[in-house]
């Protein structure tokens, strides 16, 4: 067997790694400590943040408020800029050192790259990509909801006697806790022991822009494969219904749109009031990410689509030939947005 | 140099049922295909060898099905093939498949290069190759769109959510390749007869390469499936409009202004 450094009995904690960029939190880190403080509630665990950085420890008011009961504070040079080793051996020398029970990450780019070393580095269980998070009535164990095969397969899976308990979560699937500037929490500063040879892996270049947050869309239109790249008229319609834009997998991998539009699995989860998915079968990987939107309208040349199975309103025709007369329609008592 | 890509053979993800009355998966009646973006890892090896020189190697963990899949592999321009197959493996989570898989690495020997593609679609969801690399003990980069290799080192863009960077690390090195960056070429028919009748595809066992069985497998597997179920949604009204697209556009239309306007 592949032992973990220790056992359930010795654990104690639920954990998250908390990811930053420019001065703020993300907000997968905080969907996460609004969703852990409910689960140490349930466990009745403390609640842990991780904060890895260079001059990080202004951020670690924020998830205090967002929940934390304790910020651990990590700071040196070679943290400043993710990479794997450092970050790794950082965290495994904390969780070694203090036993957490739960240890949850987003599953973010970084997230993911972070989360397959350490749990092979602590010999441990990690679900990953989970679409939900609970804690097991009878077992008392961290239980990871992710989209199996085909359409409209959950499994549920659970880590019994490995710790800590890992799993990455989609950005999206929790709400963003409301900031309580009334929570306590404390701040530890650790001590960070790392030299250049801990970094194999440098960066050279980074270009950033500014990432596209469907998470919190109110109106979303969404196109895939049947839009043949013409996003042009998707945004349009958008437009027209003060909506931002989403697309499947297949819609981004195409280039048509940009990857931090993507909806599902592998992209973003998203909770609309309204949105218009136009040209995309509705694959599982990709509901998981609108199913909880207060209404879907679904357009698909294809009677048979299965995306019509989660949708309220559904138009079995041509997107080139429905959208164009909706947005005129639109256009002619224009739409009021909604404050 | 020697670069080795491992692949993973998927049953196609849209033809894999549910068993309405045992709620388990039933994947008997799909297809299977290579994982799509093991493709893609398999297109930039040869491109690095078109450019460098060298061999390519293919490793798979999976049952002898898996087989006619490297052979495809093989024809598309690969020199040698590994199976690692024995029921020992099977039902392996991250940390046994990744295991499994390190140990074959290190059975074919000297290499400078490790390719995967970035997830699995049946999977674990880009774990292994992190999974691969902390075995080896070897510098990783994920979600890679473009490689460069010289004088020994990589160099590496990766795809982050808000943007990319550009990565260095001395060979050898793990790396998984996002989905879709390239074209992978079609099978070169020249090489179909020696790809499907004479290239050898080594299979190992557990025992073939003194793979400790406690760390594969389900022995090896921190995680348990605890259930499989039907997803079950909101309950949507399902209601179908109808009549001419101009007609549809102004039944939606004033579907969509009230969910616009309070
Ligand atoms: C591990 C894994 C993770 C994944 N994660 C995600 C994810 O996060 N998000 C995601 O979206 N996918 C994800 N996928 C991919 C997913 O399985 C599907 O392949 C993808 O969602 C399909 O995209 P699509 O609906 O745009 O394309 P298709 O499935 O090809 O559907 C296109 C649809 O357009 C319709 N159509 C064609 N022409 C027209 C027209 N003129 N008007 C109207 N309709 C038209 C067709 O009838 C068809 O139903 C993942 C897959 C795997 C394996
Ligand atoms: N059984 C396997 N055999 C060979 N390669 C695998 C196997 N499982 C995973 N991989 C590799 O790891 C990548 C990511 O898979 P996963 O972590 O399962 O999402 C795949 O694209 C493959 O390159």
């Amino acid at each position: 067997m592949n032992a973990s450094p220790y056992s359930p009995e010795e654990a104690s904690g639920v954990w998250v790694y908390l990811e930053h960029r420019d001065g703020k939190l993300e907000g997968v880190s905080l969907e996460l400590l609004g969703r852990s403080r409910e689960l140490a509630q349930e466990t009745g665990e403390s609640l842990t943040a991780l904060l890895l950085g260079e001059q990080v420890e202004p951020l670690a008011e924020e998830a205090i408020a967002a929940g934390a009961d304790r910020v651990l504070v990590a700071e040196h040079a070679l943290l400043g800029q993710y990479t794997t080793e450092p970050f790794t051996k950082v965290i495994t020398g904390l969780i070694v050192e203090q036993r957490p029970n739960i240890l949850l990450l987003g599953a973010t780019t970084n997230g993911r790259d972070l989360a397959g070393r350490l749990a092979v580095r602590l010999r441990t269980g990690l679900t990953a990509d989970c679409t939900d998070l609970s804690i097991g009535p009878k077992s008392g164990l961290l239980l990871g909801e992710v989209t199996g095969f085909g359409h409209g397969i959950l499994a549920t899976i659970e880590c019994p006697v490995h710790r800590p308990q890992m799993a990455t979560v989609r950005p999206g699937v929790f709400p963003r806790p409301v900031a309580d500037p009334t929570h306590s929490g404390k701040v530890e500063r650790v001590d960070v022991i790392l030299s250049a040879s801990d970094q194999p892996v440098r960066v050279v270049k980074q270009t950033s822009r500014r990432a596209a947050d469907v998470t919190q869309a109110e109106r979303l239109v969404i196109g895939g494969r049947g839009m043949e790249g013409d996003f042009a008229l998707l945004r349009r319609l958008a437009k027209a219904v003060h909506a931002d834009v989403g697309a499947t997998r297949v819609a981004v991998d195409q280039g048509w749109v940009r990857e931090d539009r993507m909806i599902g699995q592998t992209g973003s989860v998203t909770r609309p009031k309204l949105a218009i998915i136009c040209g995309a079968s509705g694959a599982m990987q990709f509901t998981v990410g609108v199913k909880d939107s207060e209404t879907i309208i679904a357009i698909n040349s294809d009677p048979e689509a299965p995306i019509f199975e989660v949708a309220d309103y559904c138009v079995a025709e041509d997107a080139f030939q429905v959208i164009p007369p909706l947005i005129e329609a639109l256009r002619r008592e224009p739409v009021e947005e909604k404050s | 140099m020697h670069t080795i890509v491992c692949l993973k053979v998927v049953p196609k993800s849209e033809e894999v049922t549910i068993d309405d009355e045992t709620k388990t998966l039933d994947r008997s009646k799909a297809r299977s295909e290579i994982n799509p973006p093991d493709m893609n890892a398999v297109e930039m090896a040869l491109k690095l060898k078109e450019r460098n020189g060298g061999t390519v190697s293919l490793l798979a963990m999976g049952p002898p099905l898996f087989e006619p899949y490297l052979r495809l592999g093989l024809a598309m321009g690969a020199d040698q093939a590994f199976l690692m197959s024995d029921r020992a493996f099977g039902g392996a989570d991250t940390l046994a498949t990744s295991y499994v898989l390190a140990e074959g690495i290190k059975a074919i020997g000297s290499f400078d290069l490790v390719l995967c593609g970035d997830e699995s679609s049946d999977g674990a969801t880009g774990q292994v190759p992190p999974g691969i690399a902390e075995w080896l003990g070897l510098p990783q980069a994920t979600d890679v769109r473009r490689v460069d290799v010289s004088d020994g080192s990589l160099s590496a863009r990766r795809e982050l959510g808000a943007g990319s960077e550009v990565v260095e690390a001395d060979l050898p090195c793990v790396v998984s390749v996002k989905h879709d960056v390239n074209e992978p070429r079609f099978l070169d028919s020249g090489r179909w007869d020696w790809a499907m009748n004479e290239a050898p595809v080594q299979i190992w066992s557990a025992t073939d390469l003194e793979i400790d069985v406690e760390k594969a497998g389900v022995p090896g597997s921190p995680t348990v499936v605890a259930g499989v179920s039907v997803a079950e949604g909101a309950d949507r009204r399902r209601e179908f409009l109808s009549g001419s697209p101009e007609e549809i556009a102004t039944q939606l239309a004033d579907k969509i202004r009230a969910w616009v306007k309070p």
